[in-house]
């Protein structure tokens, strides 16, 4: 028998110590695989961001920096301005990308730095113990939102990439999810092909994918995994936001 | 003439959250009877010559905790 | 070369740019917007350079992290209240030992304050400025000849000891037009540093941090700051001084009121009065062992501050009860003349009862 699937290359041998079931577990593994296939280690850093995923240089075997809370696309749109060949992408959760990174996100997409940003949307702060996040849906209880979130007190739950997609300057969002084989094979190709339009120099490219948080959710990992298609995506809707490469000219 | 699969859980990093289980298409994966050291109980192959290699158990795996044989 | 007449946030434009200054990324802040608008024009649109003009404060200093990541020789500037929305990212520079050159022309303060020169980020600048235990190097010029000499050291020092640098000015020095001599070319090509961050290339993926699970390795990396600094405070600590050999009475100043103060004291030693000045250059590390070497002689210090007294305590910290320290300061953007300070130093003198020059002679 051949072997046909096992660890990535790029993912360093180490136990991830993330919760069982987490979305960021796969999503690393994919961001690993890509990397790999598409030859780039020699030449990209990833900007990692607080939350959980602060140790994600732990497992991604290429360059990897740590930015200040929210910061990371200021940080990266610095590395790419300084070092124009080198491949940057952030990898953020919701309270990062969209909440203290709020202004950061907007102008750096504003701008079509040549950027990737990876976001990470499991509609809760994870790594504080399950507080609200900007994408918290309606009645979901936090530890912030006891009571359920609530639209007067509270706001409505925030669609960044249809936000981000009134901006000229933003070439490619789509919105994928990890809780199914077949919308993990979509992730990839979605990370992929927003890699492929930072390579073809065309303008800001974005995949927003929706993760689970069984802890802070309350569920077990199937529980979570099923929540996701049966309430995040009503809110949250998956498929490409926008796709303008076929018009954006390369540099 | 079909298709045989074998896989292998890494025993140390399987967090038991049957994930694979519930997507096995053969229904070749079950909990295993042991904790691990980690504290866990890992999800074991109980392989009654159904398995494909699809991997669709690997691609679900949040822990990379598979490797998938076909042949 | 020849002197030019430019305003002091140009010059340090113009001296940064010949200091092979890669990236720039301000956000506009009275008084130091000339400098923004000097790097839009001529930073720009040189070959391998950024220019950008930020969201923010806060994304500027995000932008300068990220090009230090790059190996970039990278520069911001601000005002006060600006400098206060950088410090978080100032301490995680500090943290990954990323060199960077942050101007501070102070205004006023606190809070939005005035537009007119202050002091008042001496403790600011001094202290690391943000959380945990840092510093900076500061260096504090006090003419345009010495903002361009000192810009240009900025990039050196923070290259050599990977470590920010913050150059206190303030908003006279911002505005007020000066002939300054350039004594350097751009360089043909730019610095790279040799542990930027572009790709694990031919190399082991590298990782830059300030977040552990583990207090020993904050404790090791908090060590291995300290000894830098203490290296720092062997090689690097810098001043002026001005008539101290026989001085009764000496000044401590910094920045604009070092200029203010020079004028007093010509003032006093026309009248017989022997004064002198100390002027720190660099902030961070404090001259205390001059501070200290000049007290065997001279038993009165006067500190003149525009503020409400910040840099007096690193004098009385120095002197260690060594000699007598007086302050005098005007905080808000409230500009002290040389008379004023003058009169402020003949009344010292005389309550002290120091010695005066018979047939006083002018200088």
């Amino acid at each position: 028998m051949d072997k046909v699937y096992s660890r990535p290359r790029l993912l360093k041998k180490t136990h991830f110590h993330y919760c069982a079931g987490c979305g960021h577990s796969i999503i690393h593994r994919l961001v690993a695989e890509v990397i790999d296939e598409m030859n780039l280690q020699d030449r990209i850093v990833g900007i990692n961001s607080a939350g959980c995923s602060v140790f994600a240089y732990n497992y991604l075997d290429i360059d990897m920096a740590e930015s200040a809370h929210g910061r990371g696309l200021a940080v990266a749109t610095g590395l790419k301005r300084a070092s124009p060949e080198t491949i940057v992408f952030t990898y953020q959760g919701d309270g990062d990308l969209a909440a203290i990174g709020t202004a950061e996100t907007i102008h750096a997409a504003n701008r079509g730095e040549r950027i990737t940003a990876i976001f990470i949307n499991n509609a809760v702060y994870g790594m504080t113990g399950g507080q609200m996040a900007p994408t918290t849906l309606l009645a979901q209880q936090t530890t912030t939102t006891p009571y359920g979130r609530d639209a007067r007190l509270e706001g409505y739950p925030i669609r960044v990439s249809e936000m981000l997609a009134l901006l000229k300057g933003v070439v490619y969002v789509e919105r994928t999810s990890v809780d199914s084989p077949a919308n993990i094979r979509k992730t990839k190709k979605a990370i992929r092909k927003a890699l492929q339009v930072q390579l073809d120099g065309l303008g800001f490219s974005m995949v927003e994918i929706l993760a689970a948080c069984p802890i802070n959710w309350k569920m077990d990992p199937l529980e979570s995994w099923q929540w996701i298609g049966k309430e995040m995506t009503k809110e949250f809707p998956l498929g490409v936001i926008k796709d303008i490469t076929g018009q954006a000219d390369a540099d | 003439m079909s298709v045989k699969g074998y896989i292998e859980i890494n025993q140390e990093l399987c967090k038991g959250c049957q994930l694979c289980i519930a997507f096995c298409p053969k229904g070749v994966l079950a909990l295993s009877d042991k904790l691990a050291a980690s504290g866990y109980t890992p999800v074991s192959f109980t392989d009654a010559g159904e398995c494909t290699g699809c991997a669709i158990c690997a691609t679900v795996c949040p822990e990379v905790a598979i490797e998938v044989y076909r042949g | 070369m020849a002197k030019v007449l430019m305003d002091g946030n140009s010059v340090i434009g113009e001296a940064a740019i010949r200091a092979g200054c890669q990236c720039y990324f301000g956000y506009p802040i009275t008084p130091q917007n000339e400098l923004t608008e000097y790097m839009a024009t001529h930073l720009a649109r040189r070959k391998g350079c950024a220019f950008i003009q930020a969201e923010s404060e806060i994304a500027a200093i995000n932008m300068v992290f990220g090009a230090s990541l790059a190996g970039a020789r990278v520069m911001t500037s601000s005002s006060s209240p600006g400098m206060s929305l950088k410090q978080e990212g100032i301490s995680y520079l500090a943290s990954c030992e990323l060199p960077a050159v942050i101007v501070n022309m102070s205004r006023g303060g606190p809070g939005l304050g005035s537009i007119s020169a202050s002091q008042s980020d001496y403790f600011q600048a001094t202290r690391g400025g943000g959380h945990g235990d840092y510093r900076t190097i500061v260096l504090a010029p006090s003419s345009g000849q010495e903002l361009a000499d000192i810009t240009h050291r900025a990039f050196d020092l923070a290259d050599t000891y990977r470590i920010p640098v913050v150059i206190l000015g303030d908003g006279v020095l911002g505005q007020m037009m000066e002939p300054v001599e350039f004594k350097h070319e751009a360089p043909e090509e730019l610095p790279v540093r040799t542990n930027a961050l572009r790709g694990a290339k031919g190399r082991p993926s590298r990782i830059v941090k300030t977040c552990t699970s583990n207090p020993s390795e904050m404790e090791e990396l908090n060590w291995s700051l300290y000894r830098r600094y203490q290296l720092v405070r062997e090689e690097e600590i810098t001043y002026e001084t001005f008539l101290v050999e026989d001085a009764e009475l000496i000044v401590v100043a910094f920045g604009i009121a070092a200029r203010i103060a020079r004028g007093a004291i010509k003032n006093a030693r026309a009248n017989g009065l022997k004064v002198g000045l100390l002027q720190p250059i660099t902030l961070w590390p404090f001259p205390s062992g001059k501070v200290e070497e000049l007290a065997n002689r001279t038993k009165c210090f006067l500190v003149f501050e525009l503020n409400m007294g910040q840099m007096v305590e690193d004098v009385q910290l120095a002197l260690n009860g060594k000699g007598e320290v007086f302050f005098y300061g005007r905080p808000g953007g409230v500009i002290s003349t040389p008379s004023e300070v003058f009169r402020v130093i003949s009344r010292h003198y005389y309550q002290r009862g120091l010695k005066q020059e018979r047939n006083g002679q002018g200088i």
